[in-house]
């Protein structure tokens, strides 16, 4: 069973419908891409995952998302821990208002991690043992130090930890964001045009840092960039008016697609 | 190209001249009390009117603490009461409530906002003196009602429109992708409200309150009908006090007919003008520590 799977997915903002009856499950460990020219739904689609539309007034779904065979949708779901297993990058990250240290931190901390749970949490993540620092936090200053390498954030920020978030730059943020969301250990990464505020150097390294996650979560991109979808992407949907136009692997969706409108998305006719 | 250069700097003289109009008012405002404070201050020190508590003007015997005191203590009753009720409405409003519900109690609010001072007065005559005068035998200490808690309470209602909707504001201006990065990662909206709304809005929020207050320390009228008006430092809440403002509103028609007087009414207005504009400046401190540690 996948990890995420729509069934029969209907968005409405108030009489607006804006998807359609959207099916398709998500790969596991891969990295899915969601495509579509801009309107067509894409941040819509995404933000249901996690229920993030939450957040909207007047929004009504139908259908339902399965996150590990549990309906996202079904009132009584826990919305926390169904949240916690998805992170999530948005358009223009948004460091919180404290240290970059503490950006990392926030999460376990939140989530009253114990000294043993963080321990094993470092353990899981470098699948080895390692000595803990005898210092106060010294776990957790292990722990902020492997996420921050892991989003390949560590060498430029590794003297200034105690500094405030806001004042790295756009590109580092975007990073620090994918560090302080794999800091709760999501079993996926829901990302919506991550690099679209980004200059192409930066948005170079977060697609670089996606490619080396992708053997250990599932990741799921939205863009609009036809080139940076066929840049990272294992496997493609396309949406089109709120429409699942077609979905498939990567190489057969660019190489050889079934729809007309796919044909001319690829081609650049519609945009 | 020759009119829009001289439109430009016809405009920019003209933004100037508003500019130094508009400092120049407060510190001829200043100049003015401080000249007419003169007499009073040559007769007696200053140390002496700041911390005597005898007042009786007719023997020439003024001393300002239980005023001071009576502003300060309203003054803070008000913040108690006001602060937490106005934040925690407007994070309801902001992070909780629906957008139309929103939308309804923003009318309601700027409604409250533009009441004239007087009829809170009336009001609070009618309704909180009693209830103060009701809770005081409760408790124990008999009193007219008319009291330093009343005063307070009444404040507090007045400033609560002002920070609740300067508050709201904030809250709004908050981007999405800050709600967005910190409910994905599993936590309550609370826990987002405490750690990352409140923190990224805390300028915000500070301004809210030296708005709210700036705007009561004017609203001298309501205050004046419920808090007592007597001359002595309250001992308890249920004791009258006497703040400078209505000091100064209740006496400026006989300050002529003793002598000193007006001067003495001079010196709690600069006292008042002091108190208002040391919390603007502490509040202004706060902001700049704030800005320097540059979380916000
Ligand atoms: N909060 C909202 N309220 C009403 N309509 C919305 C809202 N958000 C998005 N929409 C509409 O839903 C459609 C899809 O939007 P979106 O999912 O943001 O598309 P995309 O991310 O592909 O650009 C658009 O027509 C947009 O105008
Ligand atoms: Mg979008």
């Amino acid at each position: 069973m996948p990890h995420i799977s729509l069934n029969n997915l209907s968005i409405s903002y108030g009489n607006h419908k804006v998807l359609h009856e959207v099916s398709v499950d998500i790969p596991d460990s891969q990295i899915t891409v969601i495509i579509g020219p801009s309107g067509c739904g894409k941040t819509t689609l995404l933000k249901s995952l996690n229920r993030l539309l939450d957040l909207n007034d007047d929004v009504s779904v139908k259908g339902n998302v399965l996150i590990d065979g549990v309906n996202t949708y079904d009132p009584k779901a826990d919305v926390l821990s169904l949240r916690k297993k998805l992170g999530f990058l948005s358009q223009r990250p948004y460091p919180l208002p404290m240290s970059i240290y503490d950006n990392i931190a926030f999460g376990p901390k939140v989530h009253r991690l114990t000294q043993e749970q963080i321990v094993q949490q470092i353990r899981d993540l470098e699948g080895r043992s390692f000595q803990v620092p005898e210092r106060k936090n010294g776990a957790m200053d292990v722990l902020v130090e492997s996420y921050l390498r892991l989003a390949g954030l560590w060498d430029e920020v590794k003297d200034r930890l105690r500094t405030p978030a806001s004042r790295l730059s756009i590109g580092q943020q975007q990073r620090l964001a994918l560090a302080r969301a794999l800091a709760v250990e999501p079993e996926a990464i829901l990302a919506d045009e991550p690099t679209s505020a980004l200059d192409p150097l930066s948005a170079q390294l977060i697609e670089k840092q996606f490619k080396f996650l992708r053997n250990n979560y599932t990741i799921v991109v939205v863009t609009h960039i036809l080139r940076q979808a066929r840049r990272i992407a294992d496997y493609v949907i396309f949406l089109y008016l709120g429409e699942l136009v077609e979905h498939g692997p990567a190489e057969s969706f660019f190489k050889s697609p079934k729809d007309e409108r796919t044909r001319a998305y690829i081609s650049g006719e519609i945009s | 190209m020759k009119v829009r250069r001289f439109k430009d700097s016809l405009a920019t003289t003209f933004i100037r001249a508003s500019l130094v109009f508009v400092n120049a008012i407060a510190f001829v405002i200043a100049i003015t009390l401080f000249m007419k404070t003169r007499p009073i201050l040559a007769k007696t020190t200053l140390s002496h009117l700041l911390s005597s508590t005898s007042w009786h003007p007719l023997r020439g015997d003024f001393g300002f603490f239980p005023f001071i005191i009576g502003t300060l203590e309203v003054t803070a009753i008000a913040m108690i009461l006001s602060i937490p009720v106005c934040l925690l409405s407007a994070i309801y409003l902001s992070e909780y409530a629906h957008g139309r519900f929103r939308g309804f109690v923003r009318l309601v609010v700027d409604i409250l906002a533009g009441i004239p001072s007087v009829i809170y007065g009336l009001c609070g005559v009618i309704a909180i003196v009693p209830l103060v005068r009701i809770l005081g035998q409760a408790l124990g200490s008999p009193t007219t009602g008319y009291s330093l808690l009343a005063g307070g309470i009444i404040l507090a209602i007045m400033v609560s429109p002002v920070i609740t909707s300067v508050a709201l504001e904030v809250f709004r201006t908050i981007p999405r992708a800050a709600r967005e990065n910190s409910l994905a990662l599993g936590i309550t909206t609370w826990e987002m409200v405490k750690h990352v709304i409140l923190r990224s809005s805390l300028h915000g929020i500070i301004a809210a309150i030296v708005l709210g207050f700036a705007r009561a320390f004017g609203e001298t009228m309501a205050v004046l009908m419920v808090v007592g008006n007597v001359p002595k430092v309250p001992l308890s809440l249920f004791d009258p006090a006497y703040p400078l403002p209505a000091l100064i509103a209740n006496n400026y028609g006989e300050m002529m007919s003793i002598p000193l007087y007006d001067s003495a009414l001079m010196f709690a207005a600069l006292i008042l003008m002091v108190v208002v504009g040391g919390f603007s400046l502490g509040a202004h401190l706060i902001l700049l520590k704030i800005e320097r540690r540059g979380y916000v």
